[in-house]
């Protein structure tokens, strides 16, 4: 088994990574200034919206029948894809994956794929292994190329290269692209990934997507965008593969009346993003003549297991917990150490790619509930976090320091005689304690201010105490 | 060796355990709209407004005139119509081209795309093409810079929900939905409009006779 996300299993652990990005001020400023700008947008479409909380609450029920069912809608969704002329594939882990897509193309005499921006493909490092197999991947959303271009890392879910501003872009792009003149506006640079990308889109033969929602009843896959790469990279190659996890299946047409109005608000903080396209199989004259979709597992039914920590799986990649997360706003996405990062990756991650990777991402997270109160899928993120330290705790991964105080502040809460001794005690230790700190605890921590007296004896010396 | 299907489907079953009966699910929010007839006009030029779309208004009858009007004003001289454009609704003067099976190349030469949709939405200014044979095949109203759209107001919608439903049939066709002409907001959150898709877009809104 290859359960992969990205190249998590081999990242930093999140404070040794967060510590060294906090020193990036221009990071921490393009951060700030991002995030602030789509939480303004977002509030504001989401305050016109009398019907959100139920919007909110629909969302969550369709996510829970999907995955209280999902066996029999993936075989559903299977058929009637097929019916429609698609063919549908599945993948236990991401080589399986990789491996179909790279049989697909080879099978073609292909040697180069156009791409709109596709996490699953990420986490599988697909472009890593068409290369390896002599494919050049195109990435075309802009985001994805600045990354691509760059040779650096998503940040962040929705906006990918939100770290970086548009003077390092600007940079990236007359180097990588051969410009000798290109101007400074958003729009310039906007221009230039449209010119450098429109030869490629009429010339490549083969196109890759992922799916925001697949339905059921009908076959049907719906790609959600702004820029139109999205419609190019499905509209006008020969062949079309598309990848997606088996949680993206929703049960009918209708349901896309929810998501297609809390989607875009959360994400992106527009009434609707510039376009959705939908498309059932394949359609003689338009478009693709084979179309093939993937079906992805990549540890996706381990995280179905746990009845604690489901609801993970309805998460709709609108990133709107990454914004409002006081941790994310401080750090960006790269010391997740993962594609998926924020409140969402924070829980995503160590399920997928398993625990003993990630041990550190459940604790990052001050537990505030900023992330729970914006998902529009009402995915309880702190208490999934708690559970997931839980497990943590119980298989032995927390520090030896952390377990060893748990045991003892047990023993000494459970009898008052102890407490107060302990009150006592901690009062004469805290200057010693100052010096040394507790290992892996105060690290990124201030430790407390001990009161002069404790509140048994404040609680004599007053009238409490008559 | 069991297939990744059989194995997948497995692993599914015996995460969820004995199949559950269907959870329920409340649709108490909003499906019908509410506005006027006026109002939910108002509402849709006012979104298509916020998109930069330049949006006209006419009587049934008046397509001709008008569909001159938009692309004089924009200076429009050779334009793609998809194969089952009505040609009573083509003005003389432009130069009109039928698109058969034009290459894609064709129709990146080409100046723009003019074409009827099947609904519209007024809350979110949105158009929805199902690529019938007025709306033609999906390329034509993405690879040309200009896209020019009748939309009747017997096909506007208040709601999201309305809009989508009233697709019916041909929801299996494929379906484009457009506001406004493709943006990004990936260069430090500022919307840029127009990058890969049609830069421009303008809408003529027709009374229903």
């Amino acid at each position: 088994m290859s359960i992969r996300v990205g190249e998590s299993a081999q990242a930093a652990t999140f404070p040794k990574a967060a510590k060294k990005l906090l020193q990036n001020t221009q990071l921490r400023r393009n951060v700030r200034r991002a995030t602030d700008t789509i939480r303004g947008k977002r509030a504001k479409v989401v305050d016109e919206m009398p019907d959100w909380q139920a919007l909110r609450t629909a969302a969550q029920q369709i996510k829970k029948r999907t995955l209280r069912n999902l066996d029999s809608y993936l075989v559903q969704f299977e058929k009637a894809c097929a019916e429609a002329g698609g063919k549908v594939h599945w993948a236990r882990d991401a080589d399986e994956a990789n491996a179909i897509v790279v049989g697909i193309i080879q099978s073609h005499n292909q040697k180069e794929v156009i791409k709109v921006k596709t996490m699953t493909s990420d986490e599988t490092r697909l472009n890593h292994a068409l290369e390896a197999a002599g494919i050049s991947p195109y990435e075309t959303d802009l985001a994805d190329l600045i990354i691509q271009l760059g040779n650096d890392k998503p940040s962040h879910i929705v906006v990918p290269a939100l770290h970086k501003n548009k003077s390092e872009i600007r940079q990236i792009f007359m180097e990588q692209m051969g410009l000798k003149e290109l101007g400074h506006a958003p729009e310039d640079l906007a221009g230039a990934a449209r010119n450098f990308l429109r030869e490629r889109f009429l010339r490549v033969k083969v196109g890759f997507s992922g799916a925001n929602f697949a339905v059921a009843e009908t076959g049907s896959v719906c790609v959600v965008e702004s820029e139109g790469n999205g419609r190019m990279c499905v509209t006008l190659p020969d062949v079309l593969i598309t990848m997606f996890g088996v949680e993206k299946i929703v049960p009918t047409f209708d349901d896309l009346e929810v998501f297609l109005q809390l989607l875009p608000r959360s994400a992106t903080g527009e009434r609707m993003n510039p376009y959705n396209s939908i498309w059932t199989g394949v359609t003689p004259g338009d478009g693709p003549k084979e179309f093939h979709v993937i079906l992805l597992d990549n540890g996706r039914t381990k995280v179905l297991a746990d009845e604690e920590s489901r609801e993970t799986l309805h998460c709709i990649r609108c990133a709107a917990c990454l914004n409002a997360c006081p941790v994310y706003r401080q750090t960006g996405g790269h010391a997740y150490g993962s594609i998926y990062s924020g409140p969402i990756g924070a829980i995503l991650t160590p399920q997928l790619q398993g625990m003993q990777h990630s041990t550190t991402l459940p604790y990052a997270s001050s537990l505030c509930g900023a992330c729970y109160e914006v998902c529009p899928v009402k995915i309880n993120i702190p208490e999934i976090l708690i559970h997931l330290r839980r497990k943590i705790v119980e298989s032995g991964g927390a520090a030896l320091t952390e377990r060893m105080g748990m045991a003892v502040a047990g023993y000494t809460l459970a009898d008052s005689g102890r407490l107060g001794t302990a009150q006592k005690l901690v009062q004469l230790g805290r200057q010693p304690l100052d010096a040394i700190g507790l290992p892996g605890w105060s690290a990124a921590r201030d430790l407390p201010e001990i009161p002069k007296q404790t509140f048994r004896e404040w609680w004599k010396s007053s009238r409490g105490g008559k | 060796m069991s297939t990744a299907r059989e194995e997948i489907l497995q692993r599914v079953r015996t995460a969820i355990g004995t199949q559950a009966p269907e959870e329920p699910v409340q649709r108490e929010y909003r499906q019908a709209g509410t506005l006027s007839e006026e109002a939910k006009i108002d509402l849709f030029i006012d979104r298509l407004h916020d998109y930069n779309a330049e949006v006209y208004r006419c009587a049934a009858g008046e397509e001709a005139v008008t569909i001159a009007e938009a692309l004089t004003a924009r200076g429009k001289k050779r334009i793609l119509i998809p194969p089952g454009f009505p040609a009573a609704l083509l003005p003389t003067g432009p130069d009109f081209v039928r698109d058969t099976a034009l290459d894609y190349r064709d129709i990146d030469a080409t100046e723009g795309a003019l074409t009827c949709a099947t609904a519209a939405i007024a809350m979110t200014g949105s158009l929805i093409l199902t690529h019938s044979a007025t709306e033609g095949r999906r390329a034509l109203t993405l690879i040309p810079d200009y896209h020019l759209c009748v939309v009747y107001t017997n096909q506007l919608f208040e709601t999201v929900p309305e809009g989508l439903r009233a697709l019916g049939g041909r929801r299996t066709s494929p379906v484009t939905t457009i506001a406004g002409p493709s943006a990004t907001a990936d260069i430090e959150m500022t919307r840029v409009k127009g990058v890969h898709g049609p830069r421009v877009l303008d809408v003529i809104v027709v009374a229903a006779g």
